[in-house]
Formats: structure tokens, C-alpha cells, sequence
């Protein structure tokens, strides 16, 4: 091996270690720290700036790889989860495969949580710093998955999200299908009177919907149709539908669960009896065709909601309910309103408004205690009242109850079928709540409306229509590159593998399988890169690509050791 | 001065991780014991990992994933929680059990995360130093736990580990579901035989010896010696050497 050669194969890191202002600058010695780092095994190069992720910052990075001809880059500053991305583009900018980058987190789980104590967070950031260095060390380049994207897109759901979605999904130009299990689009869109804000007529909403839904270039409208199972990743779904008992496979690349929420069966609810006493939704129809002939009306909110049993707000009920009682109260005026309500929600610029207009007509609003619940007695109903510390009666003729939206029975089912998340109310979980509100993790699979939790139609449409712009983010191009670090079984394991599919059944995604020559097959496009086969695998055999055991023992060797 | 933990926290990617950072953005303050590794998911974290902190003297080990339920990858704190309990399991033979500790913690949880950090720090530091801190620590136990961080990795406990969900709690191939209670019976056998094992297959890395020897050195009646050596010597990684006066003598296989 020549010198050249050698020199090639050495280990070159180049530690930059960032001030982040007087973020992490302010308590630790940058400078001294970026010192420390420079006399750590395999580090050719190290140096602190004021700001790394800054375009001084970067240039610094790749001026330093150039001349200090660096082979693997560690940034100690922020967190991998907002800045490893930048930094990762800023090596590869520079030649060096991306995942030959490590990050060091110096700022939010040190110096901002040790303000106090610099000397802990020197020698922590120190640690942490030496770490760092050790599994950068070990890293190694990877390569991008690169997969071809089957330009179509699915919308399940024909709903008020679901439509829109699909609508904006075809308007961009993407052939579209559109799934709905009843035999009519508009879901519960259908049943309603009247929309807030505004009053608009839900018939007029829904018609508009559905005749441009039936009337598109690119969309294809599946009603009465199920979903059987669902297979592939993303770019590359096969959804098994059944319509009508006819079976059929649609090859698509994106999928939109837009699947809305059910109603609560209010059997058992407050004397609920379907006559005099029942639910805002039931109401809807009655208001439709003005057959409110009802002088005392009480509503109770959070009906079955907010309870142990049901922790979550609905958030479309108390606007309901306003919006009904003043439809109500502006057909006539001389009808007694009362709402009972634990607590009123009516955010915005337009809702709060209603309520207002509510407190003018002369609506009533008493606030009844979620310990003393009012109970309802033959023509009235007694509810506690907190001010005057007694007993209130208030007679009624209609009692309407404010249940809750809940999940759908069968979204565990879907959930399975996409490898998605449900929470403990079995909606569905996004990816992240703030970050990625339209995504599921599964790559390629996105949510919107009340599928996530209770919305109104002003929000379902902008989630659908921000799923479906999700969605195209993947359905605009013919390829698309995913994460290289995934689970890999290595051809120099191959003789470890014993076959005995432990892997297969600890992978959540089915990503492992055995293939025709009896031998396990990771498919990496399918893989996630979680790591659990490979902490499972009984012979060691599975190397999880970018936390490899080598790089994990690494980091807890250059930690403990003495 | 006073005895200050040091601690290593696995944390995953998506909640616990993520709150770890919420904890600094909300600057929440916490002593700086810990040291974390990142990883994708909690399921990730192989008992070898927690064990051979251990071994190195580290005080104290802290395993954090996403609540039940909230996995970004579905199953894998359901995973993370059988590793981690077998791994509990095989450290209460040496009394270090109560060094690691697992956790939910999740990406909404900063407040939380400073708390159940500072509460580990604070129970570990009522422990006291691991008895393998410090320059030289007893060497038999740092044997003893090399010998758990082995056994954890044998195939034998990997494959019981890994099928413990399948079998536990679906039904197997005869469409029967297995008690749990039995199979963390035979869980619990299997620990103490793969840890005697794994100490017998360390006690011969420097030098052969006869079974009586064995069990003196490691405190085991003799005649469950024996059968250990000829389980490993199924597993060919024990062979008999040869005969010093009536006593045959084994000795380690490569």
C-alpha cells in the first residue's frame, strides 16, 4: 500500500464546535472545548464558531474539509432533529457522503439545562464531544434508496376532507381515486342544516363538492367501495378494493386517510329516548324542515365528553350548539334557550361572535360542574348551580344533547393495513403533533380532518387540502430518494443467519421476509431503520446501517472507559 | 466532595429524545449527570449495550422510549420493555439491578424529562458508587457481569427474548397462547443456566480446569457443573482436555 493509499483509508475528523451566539458560548469555553476535541484520536482538525449552521458557518465546514482533506465531519451545537439535515447537505456540498456526519447535541441537553453549573456542562459537553467523535469514527457512507414513485394518488374517504383533498390531488394533475364506503360522497355533510360561521347551507357545500368531484379530468370516484388490504410502500401501494363484491387492485403511489369520525350512540345519555330528548345531529334534519315547534329547549354540552371515558374535546359541539339554539331562537323568538356548558370554546376571529349574539337574544348559559352532572327529570332538568349554591330547575319540552364525534370503530383495521399509529381514542397519530401535522410516519401516507381528532368543515378542508399538497410533494416526481439507514443483513453475516424469523415477527412494517431460495431478505424500502431486529436478531446477524453495534459501543466505550 | 452518578441515558429518536430537547427549550434545569446516546427506537437498545456500561463502571443506566402506544414504529417500546426486563432479570445476580431504569418519556414531556432525570441522579446517589467504578474494581465481579453481558447476547437468550410477544400473547403454530407466568419461569431458569454457563466458558479463557475446581471457584454444586460443560460441549465451546490423576480436565474451544 502505497502512502497515498494509506493515507486514504485514515480516519480524518474535523470537530466544529458551535457557540450558537451566546447559546452555548455564554456558559462553556467553545474555544477550549474545540482545543479538547483537536487532541481526541482521529481528529485532524477543530475549531469553534460563533454560529456554525451560518453561512460563515458552513463555509468553514466545507474549507476545512477541502484543505484538511477531512472524511468525517462532527458539529457539536444544536439538535440532529432541526439541524442535521442542513449540516448533512453542507459535507455532502462538499464531497463527503452525508452519513459520514455525526452531530453532537451541546446546546439544548447542555448548556440550556445546566445554566447554573458550567463546570458540569463543560465536562458533559466534553463527554458528549468525545462520543461523538468515537461513533464518527466508525461511521460509514451510505446511499440513498432511490425509489420509483407511481404518480397516482388515493383519498379514503369521501367526506368533506376527503373530497377536497382528492380535488386538489386532480386539479394539480395527478390521476386520483377517490374511496367511499357509502354509496353516496359527503359523509355527515349531508345530514346538516346549516354551516358556521356564516349559516351557510350545508346542502349548498356539499352539492358544490360533489358535482365538481363527479365532473373532474383526473379523478376517479369509488363509491360503495372497501378497502381489503393494503401492501407495498411509498410510490408503490397496492390497495385490494371490493366494490360491490367486484375485487380490484389499485396501484397507487400516495395514500390520504381522510376517513372522518363517527357519532357517539347516545343510548343511555341523559334519558336519551330519540323523541324529546336527543342529539345536535339529530336536531339538524328537524331545523331543515322547520319542525321545531318545541317552547323550552335545553342543551347539555359535552355530553359523553371530557370524561374519563372520553378525555378529549370534541371542539365542534359548543359552536354547534350556538348555532342551532340561534337558528332557533331567530325563527322564534318567544323559544326559552338554556345551555348547560362545563366550559364554552368559540376560538377565532368569527365564533366568538355567535356567542355573543347568543347572550343578546337572550339564550341562557349556565355552567354545570363535570362532578355534578345535571340530571334530567320528566319534563325538567337539574342542574346545579355554582353562583347561587343551589339546585336550578329548568323546564323543558326538547332536550338536545352535545355528543361527541368519536374514532371510527374500524380505524384499527386501516391502521394495521398501513402500519400507521392510533392513539389512545383510536384516532389516528400523526408524526408529529407541531412538525409534520398532514404525515404519518410510514412514508407516503397522509391524514386529514377528523380522522386525527374532531374539526369543523372550515378545517377539514384545509387539512384535506394540506394532505393533498403533502401528498404532491411525493406524486411530482418519477423517483424519489429515502433513508439509506436502514436495517441491512451483510453478505459476510449471511452464514450467521440461522432462518429463524424472529426478525420477521418483531418488524413492524414486514419488511424482512424470506424470499424463494428460503433466505431472509430485508426490503429496504419497507424498512424504517428502527433497529429492533437487529436487537433481536439471535445471532447477531442484522446490522443496523448508521447505529451499528460497532458505533453504539463506541460511544459507550469512549465514555466509560478509564 | 460529594459523589456525583455517572449516568448513560439511551434515549429514542422521536419522543424521548425529542423532550429532551423540550427540556432545553423550555430551559429546564437538571443536573448534568447524564450523558445520552441517541437511537431510533427504543427497541433498538440490545441488553449488550446497558451491560457493558455497566462493566465499565458506570453508575447508572437509563433506557427512555416513547409511552406504550405512542411508538413512531408501532410495537418497539413493547420490545424494548421484554429486552430491558431480561436484563433486569440477569443483573439482580449481581445486586445492579437497581442501577438501570426504564422510562416513557414523551416528546411533550420537557418539565417531565428534567424530573425523572434528577430523580435518577438523586436515587443513584443515595446508592453510592458502582461497586465497578473507581481505578481497580473487584475483578471477580467484573467477571461476573462480563459473564451476564455474554449470556444476554447467546443465542439461546436472543431467541427466547425475541419470541417472548409472539408466543406470550398470540397464539402459537397449535393455536394455543402460552401463560406468560410460565414462559417468565422458564425465562428465569434459562438466565441463571446461561449465566453459570458463560462464567464457567470466562473461568477457562486462562487456563483448563476440572469440573471440581470450577465449582469451587464459582460457588456451584459440582454436579450442575457438569451438566454445563456438557451442554457447551454440545455447543462446542468446551472440550475435555485430558486426564490428571482420575480428574479429567476441560478446556475452552475457540
Amino acid at each position: 500500500m502505497t502512502e497515498e493509499e494509506k493515507k486514504e483509508d485514515d480516519v480524518r475528523v474535523g470537530v466544529f464546535i458551535c457557540h450558537c451566539g451566546s447559546n452555548i458560548g455564554g456558559l462553556i469555553d467553545c474555544k477550549g472545548l474545540a482545543d479538547y476535541a483537536g487532541t481526541l484520536p482521529g481528529v485532524t482538525h477543530s475549531e469553534d464558531n460563533l454560529y456554525t449552521c451560518s453561512e460563515t458557518g458552513l463555509t468553514a465546514i466545507k474549507t476545512a474539509i477541502k484543505e484538511n482533506n477531512l472524511n468525517r465531519v462532527v458539529v457539536a451545537s444544536c439538535t440532529p432533529r432541526t439541524h442535521e439535515p442542513l449540516f448533512r447537505e453542507c459535507v455532502s456540498e462538499a464531497g463527503l457522503n452525508p452519513y459520514l456526519f455525526n452531530f453532537v447535541n451541546i446546546r439544548d441537553q447542555c448548556t440550556w439545562v445546566h445554566m447554573k453549573d458550567a463546570e458540569g456542562a463543560y465536562a458533559k459537553a466534553a463527554d458528549l464531544v468525545k462520543m461523538g467523535v468515537a461513533k464518527a469514527e466508525k461511521l460509514e457512507p451510505l446511499d440513498m434508496i432511490k425509489l420509483d414513485i407511481n404518480q397516482v394518488g388515493l383519498v379514503i374517504g369521501g367526506g368533506v376532507t376527503g373530497i377536497s383533498a382528492a380535488l386538489n390531488l386532480s386539479r394539480q394533475g395527478f390521476k386520483t381515486y377517490l374511496i367511499e364506503k357509502e354509496a353516496q360522497l359527503g359523509g355527515r355533510l349531508n345530514n346538516l342544516y346549516k354551516l358556521f360561521p356564516h349559516d351557510i347551507d350545508a346542502s349548498e357545500i356539499v352539492n358544490r363538492l360533489i358535482s365538481n368531484a363527479n365532473n373532474p379530468k383526473n379523478l376517479e370516484v369509488l363509491t360503495s367501495t372497501q378497502i381489503v388490504n393494503i401492501h407495498g410502500f411509498v410510490g408503490n401501494y397496492e390497495v385490494e378494493i371490493t366494490q360491490n363484491g367486484n375485487n380490484k387492485t389499485l396501484k397507487v403511489g400516495t395514500i390520504i386517510v381522510a376517513v372522518g369520525s363517527s357519532l357517539l350512540d347516545p343510548k343511555g345519555l341523559f334519558g336519551y329516548n330519540g323523541q324529546n330528548i336527543i342529539t345536535q345531529y339529530e336536531l339538524e334534519p328537524k331545523l331543515k324542515n322547520n319542525q321545531i315547534k318545541a317552547k323550552d329547549i335545553v342543551m347539555i354540552q359535552c355530553a359523553g365528553s371530557r370524561n374519563d371515558k372520553r378525555p378529549y374535546c370534541s371542539s365542534v359541539c359548543c359552536m354547534t350548539a350556538l348555532k342551532n339554539a340561534l337558528i332557533i331562537k331567530e325563527k322564534n323568538p318567544d323559544t326559552h334557550i338554556s345551555i348547560l356548558f362545563r366550559d364554552l370554546y368559540t376560538p377565532g376571529t368569527e365564533y366568538e361572535e355567535y356567542y355573543r349574539k347568543a347572550r343578546e337574544k337572550g339564550i341562557i348559559f349556565i355552567n354545570y360542574d363535570v362532578d355534578r352532572n345535571p340530571n334530567v327529570e320528566e319534563n325538567q332538568v337539574r342542574v346545579y348551580n355554582e353562583y347561587i349554591g343551589e339546585d336550578m330547575l329548568i323546564p323543558y319540552d326538547l332536550l338536545v344533547l352535545s355528543t361527541p364525534l368519536v374514532a371510527n370503530t374500524d380505524n384499527k383495521v386501516l391502521a394495521q393495513m398501513l402500519k400507521v399509529p392510533t392513539e389512545s381514542n383510536n384516532f389516528f397519530l400523526e408524526a408529529h403533533v407541531k412538525l409534520r401535522p398532514s404525515d404519518f410516519a410510514t412514508a407516503g401516507v397522509f391524514i386529514g380532518g377528523s380522522a386525527k381528532w374532531p374539526v369543523d368543515i372550515t378545517e377539514s378542508i384545509a387539512q384535506g387540502y394540506s394532505a393533498a399538497s403533502r401528498a404532491s410533494t411525493i406524486l411530482s416526481h418519477k423517483t424519489i430518494e429515502v433513508d439509506g439507514a436502514t436495517s441491512n443483513l451483510p453478505v459476510y453475516n449471511k452464514n450467521l443467519c440461522s432462518g429463524c424469523e424472529i426478525c420477521m415477527k418483531v418488524c413492524p412494517f414486514h419488511a424482512i421476509v424470506k424470499n424463494e431460495d428460503d433466505e431472509i431478505e430485508i426490503i429496504e424500502a419497507l424498512c424504517k431503520g428502527c433497529g429492533v431486529c437487529g436487537a433481536t436478531c439471535t445471532n447477531q446477524a442484522i446490522v443496523i446501517k448508521h447505529f451499528t453495534d460497532d458505533q453504539i459501543m463506541s460511544e459507550i466505550l469512549a465514555y466509560g472507559g478509564k | 466532595m460529594s459523589f456525583e452518578p455517572k449516568l448513560l441515558g439511551f434515549l429514542c429518536n422521536w419522543c424521548s429524545y425529542a423532550g429532551a430537547d423540550l427540556a432545553g427549550v423550555s430551559r429546564i434545569q437538571y443536573p448534568p449527570n447524564m450523558r445520552v446516546i441517541r437511537v431510533m427506537c427504543s427497541g433498538r437498545i440490545d441488553p449488550k449495550f446497558i451491560v457493558q456500561a455497566l462493566e465499565l463502571g458506570i453508575d447508572g443506566v437509563y433506557v427512555m422510549g416513547c409511552h406504550i402506544g405512542d411508538c413512531h414504529y408501532l410495537e418497539g417500546n413493547y420490545e424494548a420493555v421484554k429486552k430491558y426486563e431480561m436484563t433486569r432479570e440477569f443483573l439482580k445476580l449481581v445486586g445492579l439491578d437497581n442501577r438501570i431504569r426504564l422510562d416513557w418519556v414523551s416528546a411533550s414531556e420537557g418539565v417531565r424529562f428534567g424530573e425523572v432525570v434528577s430523580k435518577f441522579v438523586n436515587d443513584i446517589k443515595e446508592l453510592g458508587p458502582s461497586p465497578l467504578s473507581g481505578d481497580s474494581p473487584d475483578k471477580d465481579l467484573i467477571n461476573k457481569v462480563r459473564a451476564i453481558r455474554l449470556a444476554a447476547g447467546s443465542n439461546r437468550m436472543r431467541a427466547l427474548v425475541g419470541r417472548e410477544r409472539k408466543i406470550t400473547e398470540e397464539d402459537n403454530v397449535y393455536g394455543e397462547k402460552y401463560p406468560l407466568e410460565k414462559y417468565k419461569e422458564i425465562m428465569s431458569q434459562a438466565i441463571i443456566e446461561e449465566y453459570e454457563r458463560h462464567r464457567i466458558l470466562i473461568a477457562l479463557e486462562d487456563e483448563s480446569k476440572s469440573v471440581k475446581s470450577l465449582a469451587s471457584e464459582l460457588s456451584v454444586d459440582p454436579s450442575i457443573i457438569l451438566e454445563h460443560i456438557l451442554t457447551l460441549k454440545g455447543r462446542a465451546q468446551v472440550d475435555f482436555q485430558e486426564i490428571i490423576k482420575n480428574t479429567p480436565i476441560y478446556m475452552r474451544r475457540e
